[in-house]
């Protein structure tokens, strides 16, 4: 008769068969192929890339055919099999001023050496559902120009070549790695990259949103918007010499910002950066908001109290893997911890009756 | 299965987890920090528990995982049979067999011995977290011993409750030093947490890892005039008829009838082996 | 006699800016110092300096403790620091939240320091609570009540008794009645005299509100621009002021 939990083997067996019937769907309708993700969805693909730490995109195909849509599962698998892969060595820096620009735009100049390219955006696009697709895809060819061979400068370079905006320190340290060594507080400004270019794309957003309504609003402009590829090169020891081992497509956003100024120091602009995989552009913007946001402490700003100046909160729950599997685990079975609080209640119950009856017997 | 190494992870992860495991038995109840890698499993599921078992696995061990006392809940089976899987390790639901037993909420009702160890699965390793969220604020408190806020924790129950109203995750200080949460096990358990063998604690998402040594005093956080109490539920085990065991509730019939059955089924079923029976046992027998 | 506290060339600053400097005085057993000035004055950060909230750049706040005698608690390492400041030093804060824990009651508030320092029997925390709750002018029956339900003066009330209630040595006070009523005021003001002489307290109490000082301290020392600019027996400073801004300061509360 006590049958509660048993079986559970055969019911975990069995509710997986069911989910793989699921995923297929309709066995009539055409199964989807991985190429056919990673072309035709391909900003899904760039943001399973992104948090899952992996540049893969037929990976990332995969991981979200197999996740049924289901982005955040589809970045877990990547994530799951990205910690399982032996590391060969760290690339040099990537050469971000050396893009190949698809887009590149600047909200801070009208023009500049290199232009406004608007490239493949939805922005300007009416958001009227498009019912032609629901029918045939056939899209005419767009017009093309002749590429730019020359690399295009970063926007804050003119800024800086005039002093107007802070210099970034360079440093030949080697960032930490937030996937080998356990995060520390206070995490310093790498680290703090890193956790927001993998972080949740929503939550980098919530909180980069929350500083432009004012919980810490720090004057962000949109100093250099880039989408493009770049080469990514190593030093293999063995040669003595840097190679080109690949292309990957980045998207940059560089914010500039206001700053007062001090006695000491004259007003000079500051900057928020994001860098994330693929074409993830609402993601750099909001990056380099946060990160501007978080700080306030180097750049001798008040702790407003603000949510996104706090980086123990941003950082803690910034990561979607460690925030859906610590939500979702409630719904184990806890009842163990269920009974000792209902036994726990019965004896309050219990007491505080006595203790309320005399009195009400006595009145 | 040959794309994994032994027990999954890979050696350097391994050693990488052992120091942080050595370093947590040298320092009893020290939460130590280590760089938890991303298992595939969600976290909050026991991906500091499996980390911890892996590291501490060999071929030779026989492993027992439980959940809730249960060795056939969902969560339970789906762990053992990762280790089946990644490690071919032999298992057992015996207690007695088992060399290394993963656990979540529960410590088994029959003692331990000097040659098993307990792995736990830890949600939340920080007994200072629901009174102060700052990482930063509470290593702090830690490391000089200031645990007085715990105490105005259980003031505060005391005050409007008329008792210590903590029921399970109930707070510890181990070899009077350090205060530490023994996982989200009912109070009724803590006690045991003196034993024989080696117990490890593995908290995955927060990244941390802490033990308790065998024979180290640990001591349930009380006043002396509401000392700790060890509670269950005021009844016998109605399969086994065990008097000492942590009972499960379940709710019979849609009349709201209940029975109480012990939480770790090994115990008992190793107990009904034995001829013991409890008030219903004849009628499952029958 | 030891003095409780020497203060030795106490120097803190902000960047270029100074915040105060070269700042020396003994405090003895059972007196009470007022530091007052107008904000800015550098008194608050001399004030948490000699409380061990800030490091000050130079100088030496030596305490006299009753294990080791006199000690320089600016060397003095960070946990035996932490344990003065929940013994034998209190501090009030002029902001009640600050110094209260405000989603705990009335007695556990009071209590948490008992508790800090080893007290394991609930019934004698409560106690002392109780008794606290009574010396400090709060109605017994609001122990199990939280800060937040209270009254400005109240809340003000119970962060003095919990600051007291392990009996410390020295009291800290940064603007004690900064932001009450007047009435209100007076009343805390009559309460704290009470406590200081009751309990043979020391204390250091910065304010810019002459009154206050005039009631409570026994001597006093003006600060402007990060120094002392005169020090002296309160009645004397207050009465004969030799600096021009003292003179300022105190003609300016005899106009109102």
């Amino acid at each position: 008769m006590y049958v509660a939990v048993k079986g559970g083997e055969k019911a975990i067996e069995n509710a997986h068969a069911w989910l793989a019937e699921e995923r297929r769907g309709d066995p009539g309708v055409a199964e989807l192929s991985l190429a056919q993700i990673r072309e035709q969805l391909s900003l899904a693909v760039n943001r399973v890339m992104a948090e899952g730490s992996l540049y893969d995109p037929d990976l990332a195909a995969l991981a979200i055919k197999q996740a049924r849509g289901d982005l955040i599962e589809a970045i877990f698998l990547i994530r799951a099999y990205r910690t399982t892969l032996p590391r060969f060595g760290n690339s040099t820096p990537v050469d971000t001023g050396g893009m190949a620009c698809d887009r590149r735009i600047s909200a801070t100049f009208k023009d500049a050496p290199g232009g406004q390219v608007l490239g493949p955006t939805f922005d300007y696009t009416h958001r009227l559902l498009d019912f032609k697709l629901a029918a045939d895809g056939a899209v005419p060819e767009a017009p093309t120009a002749a590429p730019r061979h020359e690399p295009t400068p970063h926007i804050t370079k003119f800024l800086k070549d005039e002093g107007l905006i802070q210099d970034e320190p360079a440093s030949d340290k080697p960032p930490g790695d937030l996937t080998r060594e356990p995060m520390e507080f206070p995490a310093d400004r790498p680290l703090r990259l890193q956790a927001l270019t993998r972080g949740d794309e929503g939550f980098v957003l919530g909180m980069a949103y929350s500083t432009q309504r004012g919980y810490a609003r720090n004057h962000a402009f949109v100093g250099e918007l880039r989408i493009g590829t770049v080469a990514v090169e190593m030093e293999i020891p063995e040669l003595g010499f840097t190679i080109e081992i690949g292309e990957i497509a980045l998207t940059e956003c560089e914010t500039v910002n206001q700053f007062k100024g001090s006695k000491t120091e004259p007003p000079q602009f500051t900057r928020g950066y994001g860098l994330v995989f693929g074409q993830s552009e609402r993601k750099a913007i909001a990056m380099a908001l946060v990160d501007r946001a978080l700080r306030w402490e180097e750049l001798g700003e008040d702790d407003l109290g603000a949510p996104a100046q706090d980086q123990e909160f941003v950082l803690s729950h910034a990561d979607n893997i460690q925030a859906t599997g610590f939500l979702e685990h409630i719904k184990l079975p806890h009842y163990v911890d269920f009974q000792s609080e209902l036994e726990l209640v019965r004896k309050l119950r219990r007491e505080a009756k006595e203790r309320l009856e005399p009195r009400e017997a006595a009145e | 299965m040959n794309e994994y190494n032994f027990a999954y992870l890979d050696e350097q992860t391994k050693r990488m987890i052992r120091r942080a495991i050595l370093k947590g038995l040298a320092v009893p109840g020290y939460q130590v920090p280590f760089a938890s890698r991303e298992m595939p499993m969600p976290y909050g599921w026991g991906t500091g528990g499996v980390q911890v078992s892996a590291a501490t696995l060999t071929p030779d061990d026989v492993f027992k995982v439980i959940d809730q006392g249960a060795d056939d809940t969902t969560n339970a089976v789906s762990i053992r049979k990762f280790f089946e899987k990644t490690a071919g390790v032999a298992t057992t639901e015996e207690t007695e067999k088992a060399t290394i037993i993963q656990t979540r909420h529960r410590i088994p009702e029959a003692p331990l011995r000097a040659d098993q160890i307990l792995v736990y699965q830890v949600p939340i390793p920080e007994p200072l977290r629901f009174l102060e969220p700052r990482e930063t604020e509470t290593r702090k408190m830690h490391s000089l011993q200031e645990y007085g806020l715990m105490h105005v924790k259980l003031y505060e129950d005391i005050s409007q409750h008329g008792a210590i109203s903590t029921a399970y995750a109930y707070p510890v200080r181990v070899a009077d030093r350090y205060v530490m949460d023994p996982s989200p096990i009912p109070k009724f358990d803590n006690p045991k947490l003196e034993m024989d063998a080696i117990q490890l604690f593995g908290a995955g998402r927060e990244q941390r890892i802490y033990a308790v040594p065998p024979h180290t005093r640990v001591v349930s956080l009380d006043f002396e005039d509401y000392p700790f109490e060890a509670s269950k539920a005021d009844h016998a085990c109605d399969l086994c008829g065990a008097e000492d065991s942590y009972l499960d509730e379940v709710i019979t019939d849609d009349a709201g009838d209940r029975m109480f059955v012990c939480s770790d089924t090994d115990y008992c079923r190793s107990r009904r082996e034995a001829g013991h029976q409890g008030r219903l046992a004849q009628e499952d027998a029958a | 006699m030891t003095p409780l506290l020497q203060v030795n060339g106490i120097e803190k600053r902000y960047g270029a800016r100074i915040g105060c400097r070269d700042v020396s005085f003994d405090l003895y057993p059972g007196e009470v110092m007022g530091i007052v000035g107008e904000s800015g004055s550098g008194k608050s950060t001399l004030l948490n300096c000699l409380a061990g909230h800030l490091k000050p750049d130079a100088g030496q706040v030596i305490f006299d403790t009753r294990a080791d005698g006199p000690v320089d608690t600016v060397t003095m390492s960070e946990p035996a620091r932490r344990m003065l400041g929940r013994t034998d030093w209190a501090f009030v804060h002029q902001h009640a939240r600050d110094g209260l824990r405000m989603s705990v009651s009335a007695g556990g508030n009071i209590g948490e320091r008992l508790m800090a320092v080893g007290s394991r029997h609930y019934g004698q925390i409560r106690g002392q609570a109780l008794d606290w709750l009574g010396r400090v002018e709060i109605a017994e029956s609001r122990v199990d009540d939280r800060p937040s339900a209270f009254s400005g003066g109240m809340q003000q009330r119970l962060q003095i008794a919990r600051n007291l209630v392990t009996g410390p040595r020295l009291v800290f006070m940064d603007e004690p009645t900064g932001g009450l009523d007047v009435s209100v005021q007076a009343r805390l003001l009559d309460l704290l005299r009470g406590l200081v002489r009751e309990m043979g307290l020391s204390a250091i109490i910065v304010t810019h509100d002459l009154a206050v000082v005039r009631l409570l301290a026994d001597r006093l020392m003006v600060m402007k621009d990060g120094e002392v600019v005169e020090a002296g027996l309160t009645d004397q400073v207050l009465d004969d002021p030799q600096h021009a801004y003292t003179q300022l300061l105190v003609s300016s509360v005899l106009q109102v």
